[in-house]
């Protein structure tokens, strides 16, 4: 183990605690940033909406991995902030202004939804969410006032001081920094009072409040700032896809998102970006591996819907902590090595309170 | 009576819910894929294997009872006592797995599942109902007699009972609470079975069945999501009122069930006939 | 004037009347203790106080001004904190995040510039750290700073529980069974830490507790509970002696 001397509050306060990590940080956003003059255009593609998964995966962690708030239809608050981008592009509002409103009119929407939701607690809240989403879906495929009378509503490919924003590297850059934007807002919040009263209310609502933590505030809270992010997930994924259909943002996206937020490793942002990743590139892995099948297999999109479900029973299964655990477990493993012990990682027991309903 | 057949069906998939969460305490999130599953077993034992309609429906039965034990001895029992997330979770992935299997075996088409009741409107004191719908109607109305003398009247479902409102309690007095679990399952995935079948006249046989799950859940809520009884009531409610807004305003139907699920959630925060129950410190 | 009266206090769970009617007055600097069997009512009156549980009638008052117009979660700001009888920790988090959290009342920085980690909300985090630094001193736990709460012995977690109801540096401490399940060892330190707390750190204790050694080493006063009623009042020596007391314990 490597044992760090402490001498200063800094040292903990910070987010990068060794002068190494440092290191590998520069190289991996230098990576990145290199990744469009590497790579070929598709991969790219790819890449970006990787990134944008990773913003959605994020701002879930937060309400669920952090505050404790399952929430089962997460891909409403991107359909949100999809449609309020493609809306705010086509009225001729520039790039910044829009993605401010997506984020800013996605957060509002959570509160709203937060406020009736505050009286729910684990169970009926996930399935309250559950209903939210299939209604906020029907609307926005029914009502002409919300899609514009449009099936089919393309998102114009904003253009801003001579770089288009909506693909190519425009996009990625755009992705790549939004996402380094929410991954470190989200790390200033847990290292703040308000990220550790998100902890609390997960842990013991109780304790939390007799410790002074507004329960209900700070429930909207982390709703408000989940919805926030998946609204900004939502625009960029409305350029991605650039033409909006309420359906492609259905149930299945929502559980999609829980399920990186689950095999990430809940309470880690890490772990939530690294659940986006590995399912990101999973579906491109798939399609690619496809081709070596028998048609009557490689041709269904069952392959990859049980390969899902497989992994995510996998995962809740063998390795609760997630990837970010299993990461954990590997550099452990590195700075111990000749004296690791499996009781290092004793299988606690899992956080979230029972609460049988009946 | 549409409605109510409807109805029935969601309640039916609203009890296995109740039974497996009474006993487990998981909310099985993949009722829906076995009610297609049953749906899909019993299509291919009719269609391609022509056998008869109540010998198929028996079979469905018998296989969907192992599937669910299957799935309790294999996946859920290292997690008993594990939080409800991890639960929501595990049956979300069997859902999946469930689906996407069917996909690759079955295909996306949708098929037809003949069955041995008319289309014809039959005058039932005074009413004009399809015979099918009686089917669904009588079929669900026989499960629930069978299931209730079942857990009343043999020891069998007792020690369920007993084991399902305290585990603890049954396991000190003798009753194999594992396998009342295992039971559990294969019960309710059975129950699933019986709904894919009898669902037949009303929707084709096709993977997005899975779907009823989300009504079944809206059903349990309205239930109290504890009462057998209460779920095939919420269930029947569901149905109806789908039914009536789908008269008046047809492209709200689909949401109905949200809805009311909704409204019911935020005026009862336990469900309808939820208990009061705080925690104490 | 005393630093909290309570006043006919009651609160009935159904047929129970767990609390039925008890009055007491806690003075500032003393250790009063309510003991009594299983039952009695005394965590009802500790859930009472910290405005968990509703009265059914009666009054609360802390330092001179009604409590009971306060929500549970303004309770700390009035100087008042608490431990459980059967823990209530933040499991997943680490001791020193379960210690700042003991700071949350005291917060100053708001949800944007939390977000932005402006400078002074680092500066605050400091200075949170500086003072949940002296409990961990007080409390001897330096080893277990950066440990995960859900791997502790129960003998530490209950003083982390300890710690960070100290951390909110409250005037009155509300301790419910604090001894319970530690070994005699630590229960020793603990009696240190209540003499400590109240002869240097100024602070105020209302306990519920089962160990009479305990009691007697550290109660100013003690308080007798039993089915919801104050049976008896005073010196714990003199309260001991008292046969409605032994009655209560003997025929519980
Ligand atoms: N939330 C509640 N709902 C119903 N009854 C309750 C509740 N809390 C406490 N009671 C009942 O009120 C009575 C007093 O309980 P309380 O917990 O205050 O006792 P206590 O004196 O703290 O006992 P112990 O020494 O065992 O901790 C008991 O009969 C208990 O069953
Ligand atoms: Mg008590």
């Amino acid at each position: 183990m490597r044992y760090v001397f402490k001498t200063s509050h800094d040292q903990d306060i910070d987010l990068l605690r060794h002068k190494s990590d440092w290191g590998w940080y520069a190289a991996l956003i230098a990576l990145l940033a290199a990744a469009p003059a590497l790579l070929p255009a598709y991969y790219v593609g790819e890449l970006a909406f990787v990134f944008v998964l990773a913003i959605a995966s994020v701002g879930l962690m937060l309400l669920t991995g952090f505050t404790g708030l399952v929430s089962l239809g997460h891909g409403a608050f991107l359909l949100i902030g999809a449609y309020i981008e493609a809306h705010a592009l086509r009225a001729g509002l520039p790039l910044p202004v829009s993605l401010a409103l997506a984020t800013l009119g996605t957060g509002a929407v959570g509160i709203l939804l937060g406020l009736p939701a505050l009286r729910l607690t684990g169970l009926y809240l996930a399935i309250a969410t559950l209903a939210f989403s299939g209604i906020v879906e029907h609307l926005f495929a029914h009502w002409k006032f919300l899609s514009a009378g449009e099936t089919f509503l393309t998102v114009p490919n904003p253009r801003l001081g001579g770089v288009r924003f909506g693909s190519g590297p425009g996009y990625y850059y755009l992705a790549l920094a939004l996402l380094a934007g929410t991954v470190l807002v989200c790390l200033n919040l847990l290292r703040s009072p308000t990220g550790r009263a998100f902890i609390a209310l997960r842990d013991s609502p109780i304790a939390a409040e007799t410790l002074g933590v507004a329960l209900a505030r700070t429930k909207t809270m982390a709703f408000a700032l989940s919805a926030a992010i998946g609204g900004l997930a939502g625009a960029l994924y409305a350029h991605k896809i650039s033409t909006l259909t309420a359906e492609s943002f259905n149930v299945l996206l929502s559980l999609e998102l829980l399920m990186m937020v689950v095999v990430g490793g809940l309470g880690s942002i890490k772990g939530a970006v690294l659940g986006a990743v590995f399912l990101g590139l999973l579906d491109p892995a798939i399609a690619r591996f496809k081709d070596y099948l028998p048609p009557a297999i490689g041709a269904q999109s069952g392959l990859q819907l049980a390969l899902y479900g497989l992994i995510l029973v996998f995962f809740v299964l063998f390795e609760p902590l997630g990837l970010a655990g299993r990461w954990a477990k590997i550099k452990a493993y590195f700075q111990a090595f000749p004296i690791y012990r499996r009781a290092m990682f004793k299988r606690t027991k899992a956080y979230m309170t029972s609460e049988r309903m009946r | 009576m549409n409605g109510l057949a409807v109805g029935a069906i969601y309640g039916l998939t609203a009890l296995g819910f109740v039974l497996i969460y009474k006993a487990t305490e998981v909310v099985n999130f993949a009722q829906g894929d076995l009610l297609m599953l049953g749906a899909f077993i019993a299509w291919t034992l009719v269609v391609p294997l022509g056998l008869p309609y109540v010998l198929a429906l028996v079979l469905t039965i018998a296989a969907m009872a192992a599937v669910g034990a299957g799935l309790d001895r294999f996946v859920m029992r290292p997690i008993i006592g594990q939080p409800h997330f991890a639960g929501i979770m595990l049956t979300i992935g069997l859902a999946f797995s469930i689906r996407g299997i069917a996909s690759l075996v079955w295909g996306p088409q949708e098929r037809g599942l003949p069955t041995p009741f008319a289309q014809q409107p039959r005058n039932v004191g005074g009413v004009l109902v399809q015979e099918s719908m009686l089917a669904i109607a009588a079929g669900t109305a026989l499960l629930c007699a069978v299931l209730y003398l079942f857990f009343r009247h043999t020891r069998l479902g007792v020690a369920m009972q007993a084991a399902s409102q305290n585990q603890l309690a049954a396991y000190l007095m003798a009753i194999p609470v594992k396998s009342v679990f295992t039971l559990t399952w294969a019960i309710a995935a059975a129950v699933s079975g019986i709904a894919g079948v009898l669902i037949a006249p009303l929707l084709a046989v096709e993977l997005n069945l899975w779907i009823i799950v989300l009504k079944g859940f809206a059903a349990a809520v309205l239930g109290g999501f504890g009462s057998i009884p209460g779920a095939i009531l919420g269930g029947l409610l569901i149905g109806v009122a789908e039914q009536l807004v789908g008269v008046y305003e047809p492209s709200a139907k689909g949401i109905t069930a949200y809805v009311v699920l909704l409204v019911v959630l935020f005026a009862f925060p336990r469900g309808l006939l939820g208990e009061p129950q705080g925690k104490r410190v | 004037m005393s630093l909290l009266r309570v006043e006919n206090l009651s609160l009935w769970f159904g047929g129970v009347r767990a609390v039925d009617g008890v009055s007491f007055a806690v003075e500032k600097g003393e250790v009063f203790t309510i003991i009594g069997p299983n039952g009695a009512g005394k965590t009802t009156v500790i859930n009472m106080i910290s405005r968990l549980l509703a009265p059914r009638g009666g009054a609360i008052e802390f330092d001179g001004r009604d409590l009971l117009s306060v929500p549970a979660h303004g309770v700390i700001g009035r100087g008042i904190a608490r431990t459980f009888q059967n823990l209530e920790l933040f499991e997943h988090a680490t001791v020193m995040q379960n210690l700042l959290l003991g700071r949350h009342a005291h917060r100053t920085t708001g949800l944007v510039s939390e977000l932005l980690f402006l400078p002074r909300v680092r500066a605050a985090e400091r200075e949170h750290r500086e003072r949940v630094e002296t409990v961990i001193d007080f409390l001897d736990l330096h080893r277990h700073r950066d440990s995960m709460v859900a791997g502790l012995p129960y003998g530490v977690r209950k003083i982390v529980e300890l710690g960070r109801a100290l951390a909110a540096a409250p005037r009155l401490l509300l301790l419910d069974e604090p001894a319970a399940g530690l070994n005699p060892e630590e229960t020793e330190d603990l009696a240190f830490w209540i003499e400590d707390m109240v002869a240097d750190l100024g602070i105020t204790i209302l306990m519920v507790e089962h160990d009479l050694a305990l009691v007697n080493e550290v109660s100013d006063r003690v308080l007798v509970m039993n089915q919801g009623q104050a049976i008896a009042h005073g010196a714990p020596a003199e309260v001991q002696r008292d046969p409605k007391v032994i009655e209560a314990y003997l025929g519980a």
